[in-house]
């Protein structure tokens, strides 16, 4: 989701914190030097930043989370070794992958690994960023060597204590499954060491195995969660029980920031259950009631049963229909420049494509709806959720509730998806959950309270993919070399208003909404762009930029190997010539374990080929389509896939698997989010669509060996799935398609 | 009062005789394992069985379905039920989860799903997909789904 450029991260939280007049600044956040090695006690890793407290241990010092062992591995006397994830896992297998690495330099028995989830406690930030972040598919990719690090820290410090036992030197002595072996035979379990290794100084430097002796990394590895989530025993953010829990369903507008008029709640409060209907703030500057109730039913039927007027007149409207008017008539005026080339070829080009893209608004809708657990005390709140950023999402809730940021402890919570929905820099439906929380106490409901979204809320809930235009106007000759390509994008800025305006918005561009643009292809194209402010609120979604540029370059490629007559495997190899190897050997394993080229394809059927890199990673797709009834058909999908290591190759099969699902549910009649007079027009999965099993073609994933560090693979399979499936149909109908979803004429 | 047998017990509860069943099972009887997704038996993530049938928990009020069984995920993957175990088995196997929050409502049908057919008899692809469309799957584990039904199948013969 997030881009290189946002290295200068940090930064972001320090203005956020500028911005709300927070009270303390990042450097004074509480953090501790050294945390001991959590083994007798079976000491709860969730628990640090208080025990740290009570321990007088938060020592303002530099925090270096790789020098911090015992915030990430506990090693109980019975040998489990328990590894702390410092992600959100949502599917994408960080809570299996990052305990793999880990593990292998610790030289650990697998079989005794378990997970857990972090807290918004420093010791968890993205050790690239200095934020707490589960986005950009950067989990691997920024925590590989941390991990690693880690796992050898801790094998160093097993290592040294049982040398110390046996009175011999720690260079003697070697590591194998979980247990420190030295000469003789003699043998002593991590768990019988762990005690005393965690008294001991943690070493500077280690060294890290050579990958040629890597045992689990590499091997396709079953998920440490897979008996849990098979057997209906993993808990979810969702299913947090605190004794005396209430739970919180809202009325929120039904038009974006608009104001409340008048509430009649005397039906919802006879609502058996029922325990308070309470005015409450809400996002953007909208209000709202909350009906707090000993359960979701009664708390739902009472919301749906409040008499509300709202004032919506100083709100703008939005109304899809309009929308694209205005954003058509935006492509034609000047934009903030983005690229520049020299467009007086295009006048005399031999041949010309002018070409109009529209992209809908897209809802998340991860399967978990969006719920946060708030429990207030003496001494501060404390929250489960399930949040790809509990740090902005802790001093978000400080500031809701008038604490200081050490106040607020966020209890990362497994979540059921999220594909950005639950990274969002107003922290909206946490902050939400806050204020409740608050009016509720102030209401003498002193309890932990629960709010929970209805699917509908969260369809109509807005922090959508932004709707998009873009136009292109290519002039290329008989040879395929393009001459000049103009491009113009539309489409609200992800980032401006957020805290991340500053590092992201370059120029007035936004460069969440032109990644992916003309690379890898050395084209001479001028991009342009425009940021309308509408009154819907947008968010990165899964795959971000590329949702919709992977779409538009690579279909415009396929179209001018088309109209040139040339192979659009061979056309792409040749204009990305020598410079980009990942790209080429991507594409070129798809087309090898697809057939492409040799296999002859059923009559009525042709191939699709796209490539396309996100966050550093490159995923080519070559597929079989048909067209059936007038309705694209996607029969087989096989994909090259380029992320350097593979860490877990059952993990990265089935993040790419599922991010061709998510990739084509995109194409499918339904899936958009539409407006209509300010109001959203779906409400739920009856009329906003998803991928189904019916849905599902054949899937074969292949990966490029390579032993570079890895990259991440979240969210780069999601891109060029819908230009290939594209491709193919245009190649049956000789149109080419330019608006998801599909709408063929 | 509203008497509910579930799991084989017999559960009291004093709750709206419209509230369905999902939220009987979630907030009074602490039964987690059966989840909320739509609200509107479009997503298939509450499915559970009343008297062997795949029945959306979340649009049906414990009204309907007082003297009635039901079963949920718990018991269908943590008791002796030999078809439930089979799926579940096949679950992991497959490694078919990411999330993994929808899996509890796609193993209650799929293990109805395999319960509808005769002993023996091997479900063809396009039968397992219909069974499972009911199902969503905003991760897409939809793939292996397919191979773990079919394995969980070839099992039971």
């Amino acid at each position: 989701m997030f881009t290189q450029s946002m290295q200068e991260l940090p930064r972001a939280l320090q203005l956020l914190l500028a911005r709300d007049q927070a009270p303390a600044p990042v450097a004074e956040l509480p953090r501790r030097t050294f945390l001991k090695l959590g083994a007798a006690s079976g000491f709860a890793l969730g628990l640090f930043p208080l025990a740290a407290h009570s321990q007088g241990a938060a020592a303002p010092a530099a925090l270096k989370p790789v020098e911090m062992p015992g915030a990430f591995v506990a090693i109980a006397p019975d040998g489990i070794v328990t590894v702390t994830v410092n992600r959100l896992e949502f599917g994408q297998g960080v809570q299996t992958a990052l305990p793999m690495i880990l593990a292998e330099e610790l030289d650990a028995d697998w079989s005794k690994v378990r997970s857990q989830l972090g807290t918004n406690d420093m010791a968890y930030a993205d050790p690239r960023f200095g934020m707490h972040l589960t986005g950009g598919s950067n989990s691997i990719k920024h925590s590989f060597t941390q991990y690693r690090e880690l796992g050898a820290r801790a094998r160093a410090m097993l290592v040294q204590a049982a040398a110390t036992r046996w009175g011999v030197d720690a260079a003697s002595l070697r590591t194998q499954n979980g247990a420190v072996l030295g000469a003789g035979g003699r043998r002593l379990g991590y768990g019988e060491l762990a005690e005393a290794a965690m008294a001991l100084p943690v070493p500077a430097s280690v060294t890290l195995k050579d990958p040629k002796q890597f045992r689990l990394i590499g091997q396709p590895t079953t998920r440490l969660d897979a008996a849990a989530k098979s057997s209906g025993r993993q808990d979810f953010g969702i299913d947090v029980r605190r004794p005396g829990q209430l739970t919180a369903v809202v009325a929120r507008p039904p038009v974006f920031g608009a104001k409340l008029k008048s509430v009649d709640d005397t039906v919802a409060r006879a609502v058996k259950g029922v325990k308070a209907v309470l005015r409450v703030p809400l996002d953007r500057g909208a209000e709202g009631v909350a009906v707090i109730a000993d359960g979701y039913w009664p708390a739902k039927t009472a919301r749906d049963a409040l008499k509300l007027e709202w004032d919506t007149s100083a709100v703008e409207k939005v109304d899809s229909a309009r929308q694209l008017v205005q954003y058509r008539e935006l492509a034609g005026q000047p934009g903030a420049k983005h690229f520049d080339a020299d467009m007086a070829p295009l006048a005399n080009a031999p041949k010309k494509i002018e070409a109009e893209f529209v992209f809908p608004y897209l809802a998340h809708a991860p399967m978990e709806p969006l719920n946060c657990t708030v429990e207030l005390s003496e001494q501060g709140a404390t929250l489960w959720v399930g949040s790809q950023m509990p740090g902005l999402d802790g001093m978000a809730a400080a500031h809701a509730l008038g604490l200081k940021p050490e106040q607020v402890k966020v209890l990362v919570q497994s979540a059921g998806g999220g594909f950005g929905r639950r990274a969002i820099p107003t922290s909206d439906y946490v902050v939400e959950a806050c204020s409740i929380a608050k009016v509720a106490q102030a209401a003498g409901l002193r309890v932990p309270v629960r709010t929970l979204w209805s699917r509908e809320d969260d369809i109509k809930g807005g922090y959508y993919r932004p709707m998009h235009l873009h136009r292109a106007q290519v002039g290329f000759d008989a040879e395929g070399k393009v001459l000049a390509w103009d491009h113009v994008i539309v489409g609200q800025s992800i980032l401006a208003g957020s805290p991340f305006e500053a590092m992201m918005v370059k120029n007035g561009v936004d460069i969440t909404a032109v990644e992916g643009m003309r690379a890898p292809y050395p084209l001479p194209m001028r991009l342009t762009v425009h940021h309308p402010k509408q009154n819907v609120p947008v968010l990165w979604w899964r795959s971000v930029g590329s949702t919709h540029t992977a779409f538009v370059m690579e279909t415009l490629i396929d179209q001018i190997a088309r109209e040139t007559n040339q192979d659009p495997v061979a056309y792409r190899m040749k204009l990305m010539g020598a410079e980009h190897p990942r790209h080429r050997a991507a594409l070129q394993l798809a087309v090898d374990k697809s057939g492409y080229g040799k296999k002859q394809l059923p009559v009525g059927r042709a191939w699709g080929v796209a490539v396309h890199e996100s966050f550093e990673s490159v995923v080519a797709y070559v597929v079989e389509a048909s067209v059936k009834d007038g309705q694209p058909v996607l029969h087989t999908v096989t994909a090259g896939v380029h992320c350097n290591l593979v860490v877990n190759p059952r993990t990265v099969e089935a993040q790419v698997q599922g991010a061709a699902l998510m990739g084509l549910g995109m194409c499918l009649p339904g899936a958009a989010i539409t407006l209509k007079d300010g109001v959203v027009e779906q409400q739920n999965f009856g009329d906003y669509t998803v991928a189904r099993m019916t849905d599902m073609p054949a899937i074969s994933v292949h990966t490029v060996p390579s032993a570079d560090p890895p990259t991440g693979m979240g969210e780069p399979g999601l891109p060029p799935l819908a230009p290939a499936f594209a491709n193919a149909v245009a190649r049956l109908t000789g149109k080419p398609l330019r608006e998801l979803p599909f709408k063929l004429a | 009062m509203t008497t509910l047998q579930v799991n084989g017990r017999a559960q009291q509860l004093d709750v709206d005789p419209s509230t369905p069943v999902l939220w009987a099972l979630r907030d009074s009887l602490g039964l987690t394992g059966t989840k909320f997704g739509c609200g509107a038996a479009l997503c298939g993530a509450c499915t559970v069985h009343v008297d062997g049938q795949a029945v959306r928990s979340c649009v049906t009020p414990i009204s309907s379905v007082e003297g009635k069984k039901i079963t949920t995920i718990e018991a269908v993957t943590g008791g002796d039920d030999r078809v439930g175990r089979a799926v579940r088995d096949a679950w992991v196997k497959h490694d078919v989860a990411q999330c993994g929050y929808c899996q509890s409502g796609q193993i209650m049908s799929a293990t109805a799903f395999l319960k509808t057919l005769p002993k023996g008899q091997q479900p063809a692809a396009a039968d397992i997909d219909a069974a499972m469309a009911g199902n969503v799957c905003r991760c897409g584990t939809y793939a292996r789904i397919r191979a773990a039904v079919a394995d969980a199948a070839r099992s039971l013969a």
